[in-house]
């Protein structure tokens, strides 16, 4: 409706900003990664390496390490966080508890809330080894005390657990979200045909939860790449690097190391990792949706 | 009944462990019934890097918050009222933003501060908490803008107002609930932010996450300060989030947090 020049004034003030905050410190990692930078070592002098950073994280085993457990890590809270959510989300669809359904609702934001460093400390609280309410269920189970935040296979676990606890509601809240856009007729059509549970929600509602299931797969995906606070706060990536997952090693690389250039590198090809796994999911799961 | 409870609880617990007395919170099995005491919220207060880590959050998010708008608004309506080729691109390129990992920007940001030599500085966290606040302002406000019909602002044109008027005195106030919801996400973002906040502050920027970090050496914690000071962290975190609650879910979808 109005000239090009006047969107322009619109747009340049946000576009200007990105550009400053965005783009450019992203372009400076590339070329960081390129270098040798290490703080402590001065005299090497920042000049390019011809990707050695980019060898040196290819052939170090704790990155592979890191990476792996990022993955364990996924495949051991997703699966678990979408069959919770699904099931919260089509108990409070289904009931028409009405007040108590608005209580789980808002319930439900109170984790989602919590800043995550918050929920670090929580875990820290309930699972320490002299007091924890943890520990206090092992011991009602009539087991010995355990240190869970000390043991490298259950400090993941703590993690893991802390982490379904905080995003099991966001599943559920986007199912919620999609379930209520299911088409009342479509039900209705398709309680003439079955009464079975399992064909409504296979047949009906299943196909109305699949861009939500996407677009939360994806966002999770890049959470776990990219999760900090929570693990930094409750194991510090201990016991030894038990729960050391890839963004807390690039950290600890770029910011104790202080070897600037191999993190870079490593935050360069974590990033790749999540594009790479964004465009897988959307690939398998809007297949399916066709 | 369960679910209420399961997401509660752990809430619960921390605020429970902040109002105990320390006797309390060690103890073994856990104490359920007590009697309160503010003891730790004094405490936790009166050691000045806590409160002044609360302020400098509550600065900070506040400033960024303002300036994503600032900048965000304008850009939305760009996008919500002109076509044009390309513009698809330019939309993705800036939400795109959202989805940058803080571990991949953290170590530039880090070299240009200490080479602008703005480490430790909270002007240098309001500028890059805008990397997630202005495509979330932009992305919100763009779909409400969109529900404003057409027809109001080409009508105050028509009268004689020029574009900026138009949006100033016509859309944007029409717009106010989705402005309002972004402001409040893009708040709650800046507060929880914890990785940006480590690694760019030492002791006068720092901020309320990173300061619940430095209680987390030595030995003999301080539980009950650590868990006031959680609380209070949390609190206000939860006010705003119960306030938007109902867009909620549509502001994370475009990518968590942090």
């Amino acid at each position: 409706m109005w000239s090009p020049r006047t969107r322009n004034f619109f747009l340049a003030p946000a576009v200007i900003v990105l550009l400053g905050v965005g783009i450019f410190p992203l372009l400076f990692a590339v070329d960081v990664s390129l270098r040798d930078y290490q703080i402590t070592k001065p005299a090497l002098g920042f000049g390019w390496n011809n990707f050695a950073n980019y060898l040196q994280v290819f052939s170090d085993p704790y990155f592979w390490g890191s990476l792996g457990r990022t993955f364990f890590f996924l495949i051991l809270t997703l699966p678990v966080q979408f069959l919770l959510g699904l099931c919260i989300a089509l108990l409070l669809y289904r009931k028409d508890w009405g007040f108590l359904r608005s209580v789980a609702r808002v319930a439900l934001v109170i984790p989602l809330a919590t800043t995550p460093a918050v929920v670090g400390l929580i875990g820290r609280l309930i699972f320490d080894s002299d007091f924890g309410l943890a520990n206090w269920i092992v011991y009602l189970l009539g087991g010995a005390k355990v240190t869970f935040l000390g043991d490298p296979n259950l400090a993941l676990l703590a993690v893991a657990f802390m982490d379904t606890w905080q995003w099991t509601p966001f599943f559920a809240l986007v199912f919620l979200a999609s379930l209520t856009s299911v088409p009342h007729e479509a039900v209705e059509a398709a309680t003439l045909e079955t009464d079975r549970r399992w064909d409504l929600f296979r047949f009906v509602e299943w196909p109305y939860l699949l861009p939500g299931l996407t677009a939360v797969l994806i966002l999770r995906t890049a959470d776990a790449m990219k999760l900090f606070d929570l693990i930094f706060v409750m194991t510090r990536g201990g016991p030894g690097s038990a729960t050391e997952l890839i963004s807390v090693y690039t950290q600890r690389v770029g910011f104790r190391v202080f070897d600037l250039g191999v993190a870079s590198a490593m935050a360069v090809l974590s990033l790749v990792v999540t594009i790479v796994l964004a465009r897988l999911y959307i690939r398998v799961f809007y297949r399916e949706t066709e | 009944m369960l679910v209420i409870v399961a997401t509660v609880f752990p809430f619960f617990w921390m605020v429970a462990a902040s109002l105990k007395t320390r006797a309390d919170v060690l103890a073994f099995p856990p104490v359920w019934i007590f009697t309160p005491t503010l003891d730790h919220y004094r405490e936790a207060l009166s050691r000045v890097d806590v409160a002044r880590s609360l302020f400098n959050s509550l600065i900070i998010g506040t400033a960024s918050t303002f300036l994503a708008l600032l900048v965000g608004t304008p850009a939305a309506y760009a996008l919500a009222r002109w076509e044009w080729r390309g513009k698809r691109e330019v939309w993705f390129w800036i939400i795109s933003n959202r989805f940058m990992s803080p571990v991949v920007l953290a170590l530039p940001f880090f070299l240009l501060a200490r080479a602008l030599g703005v480490l430790d500085n909270p002007w240098t966290l309001v500028a890059i908490y805008l990397t997630f606040n202005v495509p979330l302002v932009v992305w919100i406000v763009m779909d409400q803008f969109r529900a404003v019909p057409r027809e109001l602002d080409e009508a105050a044109v028509v009268d004689g107002a020029t574009p900026f008027i138009a949006f100033f005195r016509v859309v944007l106030p029409l717009a106010t609930p989705g402005v309002v919801v972004s402001a409040i996400l893009c708040f709650i973002f800046s507060w929880n932010e914890l990785l940006y906040a480590l690694v760019l502050t030492r002791a006068a920027a720092r901020t309320a996450p990173v300061a619940a970090t430095a209680f987390m050496s030595g030995y003999d914690l301080p539980w009950g300060e650590i868990m006031a000071t959680g609380t209070m962290i949390v609190l206000p975190v939860i006010v705003f989030a119960l306030l938007v609650s109902r867009h909620l879910v549509r502001g994370l979808t475009l990518g968590a947090i942090k």
